[in-house]
């Protein structure tokens, strides 16, 4: 079964991301600790990291000081009056569009959005991983490497006639459509992170599981999805971040009830006119990036643990 | 396998069958039918009516969707070009020993889980003249700086190109330092050993071995520049004028706003050619070492 785009075609490679980072194995002799050389490694990295770290700062600073002094001084400088008005502001009054309502009818339609799309995508990709790795059937693994090719294509390629399917189904622009979309493009991500996590798995368990009588699902609830946590965290944080971050696919799909998060907030900073509010666009920014940002800050080693796999996305 | 019972034989492929739909109808049967599309003179709904590649013609004497081509290709050498550098850079020297590595690394991927809308408009604020970071120069002493390259026509797409390196180059050096954890030890103790220094083995003996895992950084990075699209919507709605106008940009305005279904289709499709090319020889290298 070596079909042209077989399962293993990018996993491979993407398998030194997917291990935890091990601390520096090799045995550099310990030179003195402020070597020319040392003082330059941290200048590089020092700066590298303040130019990370600029566009973050810039924007929390500027969320939270009134227009006036962000006309007045430098988009760097500390607020001198603090204020919180611009965050009610993005939240519940700036205008998206035709209504001035905050973009939290945003926030709350991406929850919508995201909680189905995700508990589904986990289910559909662990329990493809899991036939995938156990059971094998004729085919599959053909099927696995359209899945896989199909991750790196750009949804314009699929997007149309999902479009008209959608519409002849009646559910385009509906939170169904939406979420059925997502479980689309989900899938490579989903299946292929289980289809992995399970291969790790030896394979005698399952024997064991089949000789005592074990059906398919009955092995899968009983004896895999048990010892699955930490892939289903890994997956839950890739799909989450994936589908909240999403804005082409809700701007197509979603229909206007269901508008996502990152559409609401492009409307509200490129569709308006007159004087831009810096400090409430800055703040309705920070309020989409929120969630995404917390899980990686929270979850760190399983953020990153998932993330070249979740790469695939983009 | 005739002692087990026939439902559990089944269920393997009852429970494939989202899979099966997914990768048949939606991924097959969607780019087939957007070729199909591409063949006719369909408007703003499919039409069966048959004009072979005619549209593939008109697309490549369209002014914007050469543009768009040029911009991409100007976008994507300095995209990669810099995340590579900048990944491998930040890789090796996280590498050596240095305090506080794991914040270091959390601050170099962060922007990576931000949206790329989130990224596109920070990125336009920061750049835009007078408002952004020019005058922050400014008010340190250079009255007459400025930094317009977003609203230049000439130059407007290396803004964007700045945007995309910020916010990807963290992966690049998450899954080079991966690789670099990888080496063999011994490699450096010999290498320690024969006095070479380490400049040189990073360059001669570790870059080679890291072969597999910049292929797989490449191949990230260029389907990323394929796909760019959300970036430039946030950042400059394509503009100044057509100036920032990218592929997708181009197909999805008019799929949705310029009703010309077809010349959209034929444009993902030509947008299908490089990104199959791509994944070619990595489904080649996997078939030979399935065969040896």
């Amino acid at each position: 079964m070596t079909g042209p785009l077989h399962q293993g075609a990018i996993e491979p490679a993407l398998a030194p991301a997917v291990q935890p980072l091990r601390e520096p194995a090799r045995g550099r002799t310990r030179r003195r600790r402020w070597s020319p050389a040392r003082i330059g490694i941290y200048v590089f990295l020092l700066s590298a990291a303040a130019f990370f770290l600029l566009p973050l700062y810039a924007m929390i600073v500027t969320s939270l000081k009134p227009m006036d002094e962000i006309r007045r001084g430098g988009i760097l400088a500390l607020p001198q009056a603090w204020t919180l008005e611009p965050w009610r502001q993005a939240w519940s009054g700036v205008c998206t569009g035709a209504a001035c309502e905050g973009i939290r009818g945003g926030f709350l339609n991406s929850v919508w959005i995201t909680v189905p799309s995700t508990l589904l995508a986990i289910a559909i990709g662990a329990v493809n991983g899991y036939a995938l790795s156990f059971w094998r059937p004729r085919g599959a693994n053909i099927l696995f490497g359209i899945l896989l090719a199909g991750a790196f294509v750009p949804v314009q390629v699929m997007i149309y006639p999902l479009v008209r399917v959608m519409a002849l189904a009646g559910i385009f622009g509906s939170l169904p459509a939406i979420v059925l979309v997502h479980l689309v493009f989900g899938m490579p991500v989903m299946t292929l992170l289980f289809r992995n996590y399970y291969a790790g798995v030896p394979h005698e368990l399952f024997q064991a599981a089949r000789i005592d009588g074990g059906g398919f699902w009955r092995i899968f609830l009983q004896v895999m999805l048990p010892m699955s946590l930490p892939i289903l965290v890994v997956a839950a944080i890739m799909q989450v971040t994936g589908v909240w971050n999403d804005y082409i696919l809700g701007l197509v799909f979603a229909g206007r009830d269901n508008l996502p998060m990152t559409v609401e907030l492009n409307n509200v900073i490129n569709t308006t006119t007159g004087t831009r509010q810096y400090n409430v666009d800055m703040a309705a920014t920070i309020l989409t990036a929120l969630l995404p940002l917390a899980l990686y800050f929270l979850s760190g080693r399983w953020f990153v643990r998932g993330i070249a796999a979740g790469a695939v996305k983009g | 396998m005739r002692s087990f019972p026939l439902p559990s034989r089944l269920s393997p492929h009852v429970a494939l069958l989202p899979m099966a739909l997914t990768a048949i109808l939606a991924y097959l049967g969607g780019a087939a039918w957007t070729v199909y599309i591409s063949l006719t003179g369909s408007r703003t709904f499919p039409s069966g009516r048959f004009i072979g590649l005619a549209q593939y013609g008109r697309l490549f004497d369209n002014e914007r969707w050469m543009l768009s081509l040029h911009n991409l290709a100007v976008y994507g050498v300095l995209f990669i070009l810099a995340c590579m550098v900048i990944g491998f850079l930040l890789a090796v020297f996280i590498d050596q020993r240095v305090r506080g590595e794991g914040l270091l690394r959390t601050i170099f991927l962060y922007p990576y889980a931000m949206s790329f809308v989130a990224t596109g408009l920070v990125w336009q604020w920061l750049l835009s003249p007078g408002d952004g970071l020019d005058g922050v120069v400014r008010a340190l002493g250079l009255p007459g700086f400025t930094f317009d390259w977003i609203v230049r026509q000439d130059l407007v797409i290396y803004t964007v190109v700045i945007a995309g390196v910020w916010q990807a180059s963290g992966l690049v050096m998450a899954l080079m330092l991966a690789g670099l954890r990888g080496v063999d030890p011994d490699i450096w103790k010999a290498a320690r050993l024969d006095g070479i220094p380490p400049w040189r083995v990073y360059t001669r003996i570790v870059l080679p071995m890291l072969g597999p895992t910049i292929a797989t950084v490449l191949l990230l990075l260029s389907t990323a520049v394929v796909k760019l699209y959300d970036a430039v919507v946030a950042m400059t709605q394509g503009g100044p004028g057509t100036a920032s106008e990218v592929p997708t940009k181009f197909i999805m305005d008019h799929l949705f706003l310029r009703s010309n279904v077809a010349l959209a289709s034929a444009g993902a499709v030509v947008l299908l050619v490089p990104v199959l090319a791509l994944l070619a020889p990595y489904a080649y290298a996997r078939s030979r070492r399935e065969a040896a």
